[in-house]
């Protein structure tokens, strides 16, 4: 939603970054304010997925140019653990298998972690049990989860919802979730959007990153942008997804060409 | 591979301190002078002096074993010092006349020799280069029957016991270091535990090399009559040297009808430096027989340290219904190499046994799982589960696995599995963007990975295998 009184939580100025030496990031804007919800669309290969990792400072993605702030403080100047304890969160397109690490473990770890940081009291394990099964709750998760190892074995559904209950602990100023929708089938998809929109506050700030309309239909964005080259080349509101699904990428491509040569 | 796992694994040594002492040591070089040398100083009966010149006999017969996926420069047998002993003040009456070098030297490793210090409910046999130099709990032991002892005060007390078990499971001439050990060991522990006996607490050793030029050639006898049951530690370390040590150790352990044997180590002998410098060349034999029906041998091993290991904790399954089980983790680093796995040779009905080994490689080291299991035509419905798995931090290591299964009775049960993984940027990656550092994410992933072989440590031990691990591996990851 968008609110009167709402802060900058991310300002992206010129991004540019490589990948193996290929750029894929060519120049992206983006301005995101607390309680907002921005859609991230575009054809595939078009930088959408880069950006989130660049956000999130995986390593194998190199920064060439341009600015990104976080809560106004440079982003890159953070370790991606770092990034992580101040409050961005990647839901992962792909959520990395852990084997032989319990889910409940781990995710006592980073919630511990996270909480320390904030100056917050950590959770004993039996503590956290409680709390863990409460967030589970949300997310319509069964609680064999917890004794499993680290997304393995999980079906790509079981994956995304991991991911949801992760973010519902951490309590994220910027969650980016990265082709969340992505293999779920529609009680998948209908589960994981009511637990974004549930942690969704006037606080916090969502960016989705989706190739499909379908899920805007469940979590209501405010800006849609669309994203070629590694570029973002055009806003619009919530309707803009809907003629995207219906006319394609092809005529925004065209119509921000035109709009080049004019200028 | 990245900075991060790099720095996870290159941790420095903590144990490499040299105490500075008095000495005793023989001069190098090996021949029958020597050990008549040895037994004459350990006063031995002359049954003794005669086992070790047979294996001498047979160790000059013998080569050195070339097949196990190691690599080392020949090692020259006359320039090592095979014994070593602080000078003894005099002889000692109590704990508090053991010499304070020593006993700081114990402190510091964690290992306090008063009682009064000791872990509690832990009894300790203390063995410096060649000699022990202390054993708690020893009295309280007793009372139960239990012998706790050096093995040159067990030859001294005891020569009934160690003259009918010793060599009944290694024999002399069974390979070539459990032969050289066989004609040069010096000490080591005995434990002896009467029929029907449950030792109420842990027994271990502590191995300490100090001597630069000696070697350590310790022998342990573990013989568990009718129904006893006991569980034992051992643990060692050595100072940091440029030169490398050889450490060949023979352990034989003994289980009678219904009797259970425990047998845990966490080796963290020195590994040499991250070019491959120094180190030592840890080449051990030990194994159990279950000679009684129903006897149980469980060896559990946490292989840390050593720059080269070759050991193979066996199982020889006699008895009807009995059971072995090889328990291990082994770590390389550097330019560490291991091969190191284990033997179950079934000869009794219905006899079981279970195989759990992880190996973890870092840095430019090398490890290997070698692993034999035997069904014998006599072994009717033997049974075998084992599990090879291997991970690997970065790209310069390597894990191999050779399991060898031979099967002469067709109604024996054999399972194999084995897998190998790795720590990739991308699990390290995912513990960062949840808020986790690499190094707790590595001791994680590590600790998850050995999990079912921590499962089988004593309390105290499983702690230290966490901690040591995770120790080995700081700075490892990038």
């Amino acid at each position: 939603m968008i609110y009167q009184d709402s802060k900058t939580i991310l300002e992206v100025r010129g991004l540019r970054a490589n990948v193996n030496g290929v750029e894929i990031l060519k120049g992206l804007d983006l301005t995101v304010k607390s309680g907002e919800i921005h859609a991230i669309m575009g054809p595939n290969g078009s930088g959408k997925s880069t950006f989130s990792k660049v956000l999130a400072g995986h390593s194998a993605y190199e920064v060439t140019g341009g600015t990104v702030l976080f809560e106004g403080k440079n982003l890159f100047e953070l370790a991606p653990e770092e990034r992580a304890r101040a409050g961005v969160f990647l839901a992962f397109q792909y959520p990395i298998e852990i084997p032989g690490v319990a889910n409940s473990q781990f995710l006592r770890l980073t919630y511990n972690t996270v909480q320390a940081e904030r100056g917050k009291d950590e959770l004993d394990p039996l503590e956290f049990d409680d709390y863990v099964r409460e967030k589970m709750k949300l997310l319509e998760m069964n609680p064999d989860f917890l004794d499993r190892s680290v997304n393995e074995g999980f079906s790509g559904g079981e994956k995304k919802r991991n991911e949801i209950l992760q973010m519902a602990m951490l309590e994220p100023k910027l969650a980016i979730l990265d082709e969340t929708d992505s293999g779920l089938d529609i009680d998948a998809l209908r589960i994981v959007s009511n637990g974004v929109n549930h942690l969704a506050n006037k606080d916090n700030a969502m960016v989705l990153v989706t190739h499909y309309q379908r899920l805007l239909n469940y979590i209501v964005p405010d800006y849609v942008h669309v994203m070629e080259a590694g570029r973002i080349i055009k806003t619009g509101g919530k309707e803009l997804a809907l003629e995207l699904e219906t006319r394609g990428y092809d005529w925004v491509s065209a119509e921000s060409k035109a709009a080049r040569l004019a200028a | 591979m990245s900075a991060t796992l790099q720095n996870l694994v290159n941790q420095p040594y903590k144990h490499g301190f040299v105490t500075d002492i008095e000495t005793d040591v023989a001069p190098k070089g090996l021949s029958e002078q020597t050990i008549r040398m040895i037994s004459a100083k350990k006063n031995e009966p002359e049954w003794l002096l005669e086992f070790r010149l047979n294996a001498y006999r047979s160790w000059l017969k013998m080569e050195e074993p070339t097949w196990a996926n190691v690599k080392y420069t020949e090692i020259d047998f006359q320039a090592i010092s095979y014994y070593a002993a602080p000078k003894p003040k005099a002889k000692l009456k109590s704990m508090d006349e053991v010499d304070p070098e020593l006993l700081r030297t114990f402190e510091k490793l964690g290992v306090p020799l008063h009682e009064r210090a000791a872990l509690a409910g832990v009894a300790v046999d203390v063995i410096f280069d060649s000699v022990s130099v202390a054993t708690t709990y020893k009295e309280k032991l007793a009372e139960v029957g239990i012998i706790f002892c050096a093995m040159s005060e067990a030859v001294q007390h005891h020569p009934e016991l160690v003259q009918k078990y010793l060599g009944s499971v290694v024999p002399v001439g069974d390979n070539f270091y459990a032969a050289l050990n066989s004609a040069v060991f010096t000490d080591g522990s005995f434990c002896y535990i009467p029929k029907g006996v449950k030792c109420p607490m842990d027994l271990s050793t502590y191995f300490r090399i100090n001597t630069q030029e000696s070697g350590q050639f310790e022998r342990t006898l573990i013989i568990a009559e009718e129904g006893a049951s006991v569980s034992y530690l051992e643990g060692c370390t050595a100072p940091k040297f440029d030169t490398n040590q050889l450490h060949a150790a023979v352990v034989e352990l003994i289980a009678l009808d219904n009797a259970d044997i425990k047998y845990s180590t966490v080796q963290n002998w020195y590994a040499g430096d991250e070019n491959g410098v120094g180190g030592i060349y840890n080449f051990v034999t030990k194994r159990g027989l279950a000679k009684g029906v129903n006897s149980r041998i469980s060896w559990t091993q946490v292989e840390t340290g050593s720059a080269i290991t070759w050991k193979y904790p066996s199982c020889v399954l006699l008895g009807e219904n009995s059971v072995g089980e090889f328990y291990s983790v082994a770590l390389t680093n550097h330019h560490q190499q291991a091969d190191t796995g284990t033997k179950m040779i079934h000869i009794g009905k219905n006899t079981r046994s279970t195989i759990v080994s992880k190996g973890i490689s870092a840095g430019h080291s090398n490890n290997s799982y070698r692993g034999l299991v035997k069904v014998t035509p006599t072994a009717a419905g033997a049974r075998n589960y084992s599990q090879c798995d291997s991970m690997l931090i970065g790209d310069q290591s390597g894990a191999h696995t050779f399991p060898y299964i031979q099967v002469r009775n067709n109604t024996a049960k054999v399972e194999h599995e084995a897998s190998t993984s790795k720590i990739g940027e991308d699990q390290l990656f995912y513990f960062a963007q949840r808020g986790i550092g690499a190094e707790a994410a590595v001791s994680m992933i590590i600790n998850g990975f050995c999990k079912d072989v921590f499962q089988q440590l004593p309390l105290e031990f499983a702690v230290e295998a966490t901690n040591l691990l995770s120790f080995k591996l700081e700075g490892s990851v990038g």
